[in-house]
């Protein structure tokens, strides 16, 4: 077993990737996950990783080159942030429609306009319906250990998977890490054994034109596809909780046991949160803490199961959807609630955009106002938090 | 848990120091956080960098508001950015400054708390012979807090800085030697 040591998350992340042995790198450099692929591009160049870096012009360019290298048999890694995200867009529904096993670190950033170089959820979230498997890292012990996992389901359930880093506030902060061993991952990640591949020697086509006789019927297959990924995701942190120790599942809570209110929320706020959580169980509130790791396919069963006889939800979101009943995360709690039995209050709170700093005094300051909101009915679907008039 | 903020200038290494702080208390067996202050910086600028150390798991994202440690790399600062902003009571002020006490809490806007003082620019000059006071300073920050063993800051600094490390390691230990602690 791997010892704690001090790295910057970034570079453990790369670290991490490098010990996954992929084959082709394929990044376009933007704030904040340069230093990711500045890592793996000096590993190459040293000798030190076997793989491929291919520099292109732009994200589109750097995803597409991975989906040809992945249709070849190669593994493969991007990452990308914000508008690099955009600029991939069109590839992301080929790579999932291809059925390639890609993996991508998205350090999590704002998007423009305004120009923004600080964290909040807003570009991945616009991938919602992409047909990527996401998860969401809580700090660097994690970062490192989901991309171990993301290969190990990519690979067995042949779609490509996301991995989210909130930018800056974990991908650049220097904290204790523990790696995992090569022997370790070579045990746990065998090499990619592809069903279908490009080969001259054995021809097929890749990316045919789906007539409306077909369309429907890929689509669906797709959908199932992501859907039965979940099993997939949750056997692999299985077999790496064997390996590490450590126990990841697609939600987390904390201090849930009786809770009567509960915040949700999905990435790196957790850790500030749950400092709240306690603030306020030491005053004898029962409150909670629910953390959404898997995005997608959304893990509806464990979030009901986790939310247990709440009265109210506060749904912490890091993204807007102008316009719309609510955040990403608040219209899917709000969507899976209403095919069950359950029907706690919940309080839709959009916060933390573009670099805010939210602090657990915050957090403190939204569980007083969702106990409130047990009391009134909602006037609003949902509300951006700490707006300065 | 200590929180520490570190004021320096873009390019004097200032997230360099948060780093070395965090990697050496990590391998002392601590848990530790470092992070620069996020955003674009420019060289010469005031800059600031952040640094966490506690003996349990540290378990927040939050920026540094009230520190208990702050570290001054750049002797110019203190007369242009309010460094003790947020200080916590009973915290320490650590400044690289020629001043004498009575001048530099005069300077500080009658700064009554912990200070502790060296010239690292004078050691930095002697020792690396360039004014980069970032090394010198953790030798500063070791004597005015204790937080980090110094073996274990050798150590990083060596991992850090290999052939040019030597010259860092001995303005550390003479930061070690002549740093004042008042009040």
């Amino acid at each position: 077993m791997g010892k704690k040591i001090a790295k910057e998350v970034s570079i453990a992340v790369a670290d991490a990737v490098a010990q996954c042995r992929v084959d082709v790198i394929s990044a376009y450099p933007i704030t904040p996950m340069t230093h990711i692929v500045e890592h793996l591009a000096e590993l190459v160049n040293n000798g030190e990783l076997d793989a491929e870096y291919i520099a292109v012009e732009s994200e589109h360019a750097a995803l597409s080159a991975c989906i040809g290298a992945s249709a070849a048999g190669a593994r493969t890694f991007t990452s990308t942030a914000a508008q690099g995200l955009m600029f991939m867009y069109e590839m992301l529904y080929i790579a999932s429609g291809f059925r390639l096993p890609i993996v991508m670190v998205i350090a999590n950033r704002a998007l423009s306009s305004p120009i923004s170089i600080w964290n909040d959820h807003g570009d991945v979230m616009t991938m919602r319906d992409a047909g990527w498997i996401q998860t969401f890292a809580e700090n660097g012990q994690e970062a490192v250990d989901l991309i171990y996992h993301a290969y190990k389901v990519a690979e067995k359930a042949f779609l490509p998977v996301a991995v989210n880093l909130d930018g800056f506030i974990v991908t650049h902060v220097v904290e204790p890490v523990e790696l995992l061993d090569q022997e370790q991952v070579d045990k746990y990640l065998p090499p990619l054994r592809m069903k279908y591949k490009l080969d001259p020697k054995k021809p097929i086509t890749i990316g045919a034109i789906g007539v409306p006789e077909i369309y429907t019927e890929a689509r669906k297959a797709q959908d199932e596809a992501l859907k039965a990924s979940y099993k997939i995701v949750v056997q692999a942190w299985r077999e790496f909780e064997k390996i590490s120790g450590r126990r990841y599942n697609p939600i987390e809570t904390y201090r849930m046991d009786d809770a009567e209110v509960a915040l949700v929320l999905i990435g790196s706020l957790a850790e500030t949160a749950m400092n709240a959580v306690d603030v306020l169980r030491e005053k004898g509130k029962k409150v909670g803490l629910v953390r959404i790791r898997l995005w997608r396919p959304f893990p509806m069963q464990d979030f009901l199961k986790a939310i247990g006889k709440v009265k109210a939800l506060c749904v912490f979101d890091r993204a807007l959807s102008p316009g719309a009943t609510g955040g990403p995360v608040g219209i899917e709690v709000r969507s899976a609630l209403y095919q069950s039995n359950k029907r706690p209050k919940v309080l839709n709170i959009i916060g933390g955009l573009g670099g805010r700093d939210v602090t657990a005094e915050d957090f403190m300051e939204l569980f007083d106002r969702t106990y409130s909101f047990l009391k009134a009915r909602p006037r609003f679907s949902y509300e951006i938090y700490g707006v300065k008039e | 848990m200590i929180e520490i903020r570190l004021h320096g200038r873009g390019g004097q290494g200032a997230v360099t120091s948060a780093e070395l702080i965090a990697i050496a208390a990590i391998n002392q067996g601590k848990y530790a956080q470092a992070f620069p202050s996020f955003g674009p910086e420019r060289r010469g600028a005031p800059v600031q960098a952040f640094a966490r150390i506690s003996d349990s798991r540290i378990r927040t994202r939050e920026k540094i508001y009230n520190p208990d440690v702050i570290l001054v790399l750049d002797s110019s600062l203190p007369k242009i950015v309010k460094v003790t902003a947020g200080l916590k009571e009973g915290g320490i002020a650590i400044l690289n400054s020629h001043y004498s006490e009575e001048e530099l809490r005069k300077i500080l806007g009658d700064y009554k708390g912990k200070l502790a003082i060296v010239d690292a620019t004078k050691i930095a000059l002697e020792e690396l012979g360039v004014p980069i006071t970032n090394t010198t300073m953790l030798g500063a920050f070791i004597k005015a807090t204790g937080l980090v063993e110094p073996s274990f800051m050798e150590s990083a600094l060596k991992e850090r800085f290999g052939r040019l490390a030597d010259k860092n390691i001995k303005a550390l230990y003479r930061a070690l030697e002549e740093t004042k602690i008042y009040g």
